[in-house]
């Protein structure tokens, strides 16, 4: 097996608001390898965005990485320094939003974003960062890239901008790429595009690819591993065949079977009673309890752990700890 | 002529059967530049369009941001004034109407908005927000009126105990159904639902997506159900309308767009939606459509799809396709209709 390019161990960020402590992130562990693509799905609130703002060391005020460590190529980045950090950011490991808008400067042109983030991380002149900036925007499918280079961020349309911020991701061809919703705020026509472009790019190079985002539908078609994470907690880790074939845990289950199936004549939809608990406000027992059809017993009690039921298949529920019935 | 009086009598017979018919309809926005510009320039975000809805069935229209379906429902809703065509509610032209007819048949269309963050009053409880349309109505006072709120949150599974509550302090889906108890106060004919679950988790959506089937048959309800994405729709259509910059490109049962669509628009729409499946991702026939969505203040010439079809000719270029009955209940507006479009349902 290959080693971990980034290894996530018992990570915990915690807000600390008025209302209490919010432990969005709740000892959270995963590993990527060089060239996987894995997924965190999971409903709003789950904690999905704070884990890769805390692998970025991005969580700002009131939120704190309070325990835990996030080993990238063997270092903990919850260690390094703040200028250590920045080095790695854009360089190591790229970033993108889910709107772009809010993450391009609107002041300056698109060319100039780009470019300067390749000069700084490639020591690179002025000549050549444009140069480089310009065969980026042409690989990522953006026509007519020297117009567009000089263009400012709000002229571009959601798709285009999107386009230059993986753009501007991959010009220092990093190891790991963050995605956070990239495409959420897209039409569907458009996310089709993209989503095509970044599997390209995952044939092309060898970059680690996290992706975060509430649709199975993405999660099917572009990753190896998934992470199913609830009220900040992972409850599910496996391959993405194994997950949508054999789904263990009851939240799973109950995500994959609200998922609309645009590809069947039948078309029955569960869904999940009630609503997603905020974290910390279920001290007892497991988290999923309110919600769970097949909550008994010990589950209001105590909090089950994430346990492997089989190779590379790990699970948190009272119902598939050793010896115990399967649903 | 025999003939033709039967031909005749069958279409009356069918219009009868319509709650709605929407007929050449229009809706030009002013977006003229500076007040000294002489030339007018209009964006036409809906430019004639046609169908109907039966009594009792769920019409989707479906169609990326901007095609024109909000202002469709809208116009519907007679909350903007339309430029051109006829909206005919259970036969009347809702235009025509004036003082008390018209407030009636006004209470027998009602809306669901997309952000349940935004549609509701903040300042207002729950008891409030679900009664204000029977107080305006003169539907039910006292009492009586007190027993209909409650009965009508237990109808969209809101607990009681909620009624002196604020809309902030409910989820997104909770805040949906008391949009939805809303809605049905005044036991509407026709509810216009403009994306009510886009906004939501798909555990919730599918809340609410029971929820508005259940009610549907139990109150013998009509819905024009708008979303932006394919998947939403079908669960709960009927038939689907498919918009494209201000234009119906294509109508038809859910069954047949989905298995076999006839417009290239359509057929790219489709393939654009990620399968949740992943066995599926290396036999999925990919169709990407390729550029962006052009602007509807200034559409392409001729079929306004020419820009992104992967099919389009010269004619398509200078000829405007109308929607025409390209095979019985499916309509299709494109001068060269696929003959085996991609569907995306897969035989199990
Ligand atoms: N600045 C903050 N202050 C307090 N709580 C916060 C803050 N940021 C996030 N949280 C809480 O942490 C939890 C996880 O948030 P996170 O943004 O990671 O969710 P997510 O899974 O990315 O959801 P979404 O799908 O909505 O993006 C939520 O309960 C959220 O309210
Ligand atoms: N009040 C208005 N003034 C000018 N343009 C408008 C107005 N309302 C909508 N539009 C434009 O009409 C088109 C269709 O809008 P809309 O019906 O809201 O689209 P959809 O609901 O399909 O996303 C868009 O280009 C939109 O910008
Ligand atoms: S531990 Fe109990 S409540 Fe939690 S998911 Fe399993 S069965 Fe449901
Ligand atoms: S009319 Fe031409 S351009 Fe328009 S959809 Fe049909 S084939 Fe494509
Ligand atoms: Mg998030
Ligand atoms: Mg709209």
């Amino acid at each position: 097996m290959t080693e971990a390019l980034l290894e996530i161990k018992d990570l915990k960020t915690y807000f600390h608001t008025e209302n209490g402590v919010v432990p969005s992130v709740d000892g959270v562990s995963f590993s990527i390898k060089k060239g996987e693509t894995i997924a965190v799905v999971g409903e709003s609130g789950s904690g999905k965005s704070v884990t890769s703002l805390s692998i970025m060391g991005l969580v700002g005020s009131p939120g704190k990485i309070v325990g835990g460590e996030v080993l990238f190529e063997g270092k903990d980045l919850t260690a390094i320094s703040k200028r250590d950090m920045r080095k790695l950011r854009g360089n190591d490991i790229a970033m993108i939003f889910q709107e772009p808008l809010t993450s391009l400067n609107p002041l300056f042109t698109v060319g100039n974003q780009i470019s300067e983030s390749i000069k700084l991380h490639q020591n690179a002149s002025k000549e050549q960062a444009k140069v480089k900036s310009i065969e980026m925007l042409r690989k990522v499918g953006i026509p007519r890239p020297e117009k567009v280079y000089s263009s400012y961020p709000h002229l571009l349309s959601g798709g285009m901008r999107q386009r230059v911020m993986i753009a501007m991701a991959l010009s220092c061809n990093p190891k790991l790429l963050i995605a956070d919703e990239p495409t959420t705020a897209l039409d569907v026509t458009i996310q089709a595009q993209i989503l095509q472009l970044m599997r390209n790019l995952i044939h092309e190079n060898d970059t680690s690819i996290l992706l975060i985002t509430h649709d199975l539908g993405v999660v099917a078609e572009m990753v190896d591993t998934v992470i199913v994470m609830y009220a900040g907690h992972v409850v599910e880790y496996t391959d993405v065949y194994t997950l949508f074939k054999e789904p263990k845990h009851p939240y799973t289950k109950g995500l994959l079977d609200s998922t609309p199936k645009i590809h069947e004549l039948k078309d029955e939809l569960q869904s999940i009673e009630g609503t997603v608990p905020t974290p910390g406000s279920i001290t007892q027992g497991c988290r999923f309890q309110t919600r769970c059809p097949l909550a008994s017993g010990k589950c209001f009690t105590e909090d089950p752990e994430l346990k492997e039921i089989a190779q590379n298949h790990k699970v948190r529920c009272w119902l598939h700890e050793e010896g115990e019935v399967a649903i | 002529m025999v003939h033709i009086m039967e031909k005749k009598n069958k279409q009356q017979a069918k219009e009868e059967q319509y709650l709605l018919e929407v007929k050449g309809l229009k809706k030009y926005f002013d977006v003229s530049e500076g007040w000294l510009k002489k030339e007018k320039q209009y964006l036409k975000a809906v430019d004639d369009i046609d169908f109907y809805v039966k009594q009792g069935e769920t019409l989707g229209i479906v169609g990326e941001s901007g095609c024109g379906k909000s202002t469709t429902g809208n116009l519907i809703m007679q909350l903007l004034d339309k430029t051109e065509g006829e909206i005919l509610f259970e036969g009347v032209d809702l235009s025509t109407l004036k003082g008390e007819a018209l407030r009636k048949k006004r209470a027998e269309i009602q809306m669901i908005f997309q952000d349940p963050f935004s549609s509701l009053n903040p300042r207002m409880r729950v008891f409030e927000i679900i009664a204000e349309p029977l107080r305006t109505h003169q539907a039910a006072k006292g009492k009586k009126l007190e027993n209909q709120v409650y009965e009508l949150m237990e109808v969209v599974g809101l607990d009681r105990s909620y009624a002196r509550r604020y809309p902030h302090e409910f989820s997104g889906g909770q805040r949906q159904r008391i949009g939805i108890a809303r809605a049905l106060a005044l036991k509407p004919k026709l509810i216009i639902c403009d994306e009510p679950v886009s906004a939501l988790d798909v555990s919730i959506q599918s809340q609410i997506l029971n929820l508005m089937a259940k009610l549907q048959k139990d109150f013998q309800l009509t819905y024009i159900f708008i979303a932006h994405g394919l998947p939403a729709v079908k669960h709960i259509s009927d038939r689907v309308a498919v918009m494209y910059l201000g234009k119906i490109v294509e109508i038809t049962t859910k069954e047949k767009l989905f298995h076999q669509p006839f417009h290239p628009y359509t057929e790219g729409l489709l393939s654009a939606v990620p399968i949740p499946d992943p066995t599926l991702r290396e036999q999925k026939h990919r169709i990407i459509l390729e550029g962006d969505m052009p602007s509807p203040a200034n559409p392409p010439s001729g079929c306004r799809f020419h820009t992104r079809c992967p099919y389009a000719q010269e004619q398509c270029k200078g000829e405007e396709p109308k929607l025409i009955e390209e095979k019985p209940d499916h309509f299709v507006a494109c001068h060269f209709p696929l003959k085996e479009g991609h569907g995306v349902l897969i035989d199990q």
